[in-house]
């Protein structure tokens, strides 16, 4: 309990002393920014491991000042789920950075903001007051825009601009509604406003407050009428910030506080979930059919991100236990098969120089780490059935079918089929065909890249183990429970708090 | 009443400067009053007239007081925006640097 906020300070006081004493020490660099994730994602584990039978939730107050007045931090299933996807990621791609960002200069620079980043994406999950979660988003995104913008060319520059602007509004949008909400119920903590909407029930101003906290929220989870900014922020970013942008920022960032506040704050009624199918299944499509025509492998896999993403929208927008089991176990699945599929890119940038489908080919045999890791993920990614993947499209789509929303069921096997063929053209034009004369010479990446890029490469494999009986104990129903549970959340909030 | 009515107005005015003019400077221009707009509302609804500074003192009792929360709010995002606004503008120097200016519309190598 008193290792909470252990989970926000490590990082942020990691960014501070590399930014300190980093410069021009890049081995110092890696290695202490190696040992800080892998100890967050020890702390994690160690979190899944000593609550999984405790049903409550764990709650720390900062400073010792209590509920109506100060900062909680909230540790629930929902929590302790996306902690340690967040912190497992982060890990691998620091491991994967090693190597890779030798690539760019000012190392440095480039683990103080991924860690500024991790760091505020902990905060987002971990906090139980709205005020403070905006804080912390603000911190992972201005972050997120520098990371952008790090190799400084013109594409990266222009990238970083739209994002800014189009995610600053999002987040004028998010602050502007926890201001209605502030006036309106007179608290900041999430319990204390949830305990506050459930006497008062829902009215115009939270009608309006909703519509807020989609578009903010929306944009920085790239559903597809605010997704504008993600195909073109993803491929100018490095690879492992791609990685990381597509595996948990989204993720965190914006279908994570969407659950919590739509699940838990305000509490599901028929017309949010109308809307979160819809926008599930528009992502669905559109998001797989712009993937088709790319020709830039990271562009395609953005949008492939938009199309992903629609599916966990669609399943939680569903509500049944089946439909979120089956939305969160695509969301672990996604962030680990899309976070590999970007270090994948990464490797053949680093190897060959292009990111260019066309001017690639024949390198399974030059790159057999890097090949035989990306079919693992394309395998997962497009549903192929003893992969992860499978298992969870296949709960989205008989969760659908299941609660009488057969077309929705539909849209989502065309996406799935839309997704095979984007990835078909993927491995075709990369790894298999003929090799082109100027990429003769070309190596397999370094000793890091490649041992990240095989870790996650087994998770893709053997995921699906997280739907067994007694393995879901630990994972994945504490954070199913904790949706469903809607809005006893914040009675479960009090109750904790009071118990001590 | 009326002085939401002027805040909504301020925050419309910064969206029109963000989505309708070509100038990157102009567009950060309009993202700083939106925000300036948002703060103005969160002191807004914590005033009230007449109301005394939320200072404690155990000799007194404090009776209209004005909530101080909003002004803490304010004050957050005020330093919030102004890392925002540090990060645009540097991004803008260096765009300025590499295309030689600042129109949006030639600024477009980013297309699909």
């Amino acid at each position: 309990m008193q290792f909470i906020p252990l989970l926000v300070i490590l990082p942020l006081g990691a960014a501070f002393f590399i930014s300190l004493a980093g410069k021009n020490k890049n081995k110092l660099c890696d290695i202490f920014s190696v040992i800080i994730t892998f100890f967050l994602f020890a702390l994690s584990l160690f979190f899944v491991f000593t609550t999984h039978n405790y049903t409550g939730a764990l709650v720390y107050k900062v400073g010792g000042w209590g509920m109506p007045g100060g900062i909680t931090l909230v540790l629930d299933g929902l929590s302790i789920f996306m902690l340690t996807i967040v912190n497992f990621i982060a890990f691998m791609v620091n491991i994967f950075s090693v190597n890779y960002m030798n690539r760019f200069s000012a190392k440095d620079k480039f683990y103080a903001l991924f860690m500024l980043m991790v760091g505020g994406m902990n905060g987002v999950v971990i906090t139980g007051d709205i005020f403070n979660l905006f804080v912390f988003y603000e911190i992972a995104s201005i972050a997120s825009y520098a990371l952008v913008a790090f190799g400084t060319e013109k594409e990266e520059l222009e990238a970083s601009l739209k994002y800014t602007i189009i995610g600053v509004v999002g987040s004028l949008c998010i602050l502007l509604a926890i201001a209605f909400l502030y006036a309106y119920t007179s608290t900041l903590n999430m319990a204390n406003i949830a305990s506050a909407i459930a006497q008062n029930g829902i009215n115009s101003v939270i009608a309006f407050v909703s519509v807020l906290f989609i578009a903010g929220f929306g944009i920085k989870s790239a559903i597809v009428p605010f997704h504008a900014w993600l195909p073109d922020a993803h491929p100018a970013a490095p690879a492992p910030i791609s990685a990381m942008l597509s595996g948990i920022f989204i993720k965190s960032l914006g279908i994570y506080t969407l659950c919590r506040i739509f699940y838990n704050v305000f509490g599901m009624n028929s017309g949010i979930s109308q809307l979160f199918m819809f926008l599930g299944a528009l992502s669905i499509i559109v998001g797989g059919l712009l993937a088709l025509g790319q020709n830039d492998i990271k562009r395609l896999l953005g949008y492939s991100s938009v199309s992903q993403v629609g599916y966990i929208i669609l399943g939680l927008g569903i509500g049944s236990p089946l439909a979120i089991t089956g939305a969160l176990l695509h969301l672990f699945n996604h962030s680990a098969f899309k976070s590999l599929l970007f270090l994948n890119s990464g490797a053949i940038e680093y190897a060959t120089g292009t990111r260019d489908l066309e001017k690639l080919g024949g390198l399974r045999t030059k790159m057999p780490t890097t090949s035989a890791t990306s079919l693992a993920a394309s395998m997962s990614i497009s549903g192929i059935p003893p992969f992860a993947g499978f298992f969870s499209k296949l709960l989205i789509i008989a969760a659908c079918i299941k609660s009488g929303y057969v077309g929705y069921g539909i849209l989502a096997i065309v996406g799935a089929i839309l997704t095979i063929s984007y990835i078909l053209k993927f491995q075709k034009y990369t790894f298999f065909g003929q090799l082109k004369e100027i990429n003769k010479n070309i190596r397999e990446v370094p000793i890091f890249m490649k041992s990240s890029m095989i870790a996650l490469s087994i998770i893709c494999i053997f995921g699906a183990v997280l739907m067994m009986p007694k393995i879901a104990d630990y994972f994945l129903k504490p954070a199913q429970e904790s949706l469903t549970r809607g809005m006893k959340y914040s009675d479960l909030v009090t109750q904790a708090l009071y118990e001590k | 009443m009326s002085t939401y009515f002027l805040c909504l107005i301020l925050f419309c005015v910064g969206l029109y400067a963000i989505l309708r003019k070509r100038n990157i400077i102009k567009m950060i221009i309009g993202i700083v009053i939106c925000e300036y707009a948002i703060n103005l509302f969160l002191i807004l609804f914590g005033y009230k007239m007449n109301g005394r500074s939320p200072l404690y003192s155990p000799d007194q009792q404090i009776l209209d007081m004005v909530d101080p929360l909003p002004q803490a709010m304010a004050m957050t995002a005020i330093v919030i925006s102004l890392a925002t606004t540090a990060l645009l503008v540097g991004i803008a120097i260096r765009i300025y640097e590499k295309y030689g200016t600042f129109d949006i519309t030639k600024i477009n190598k980013l297309k699909g």
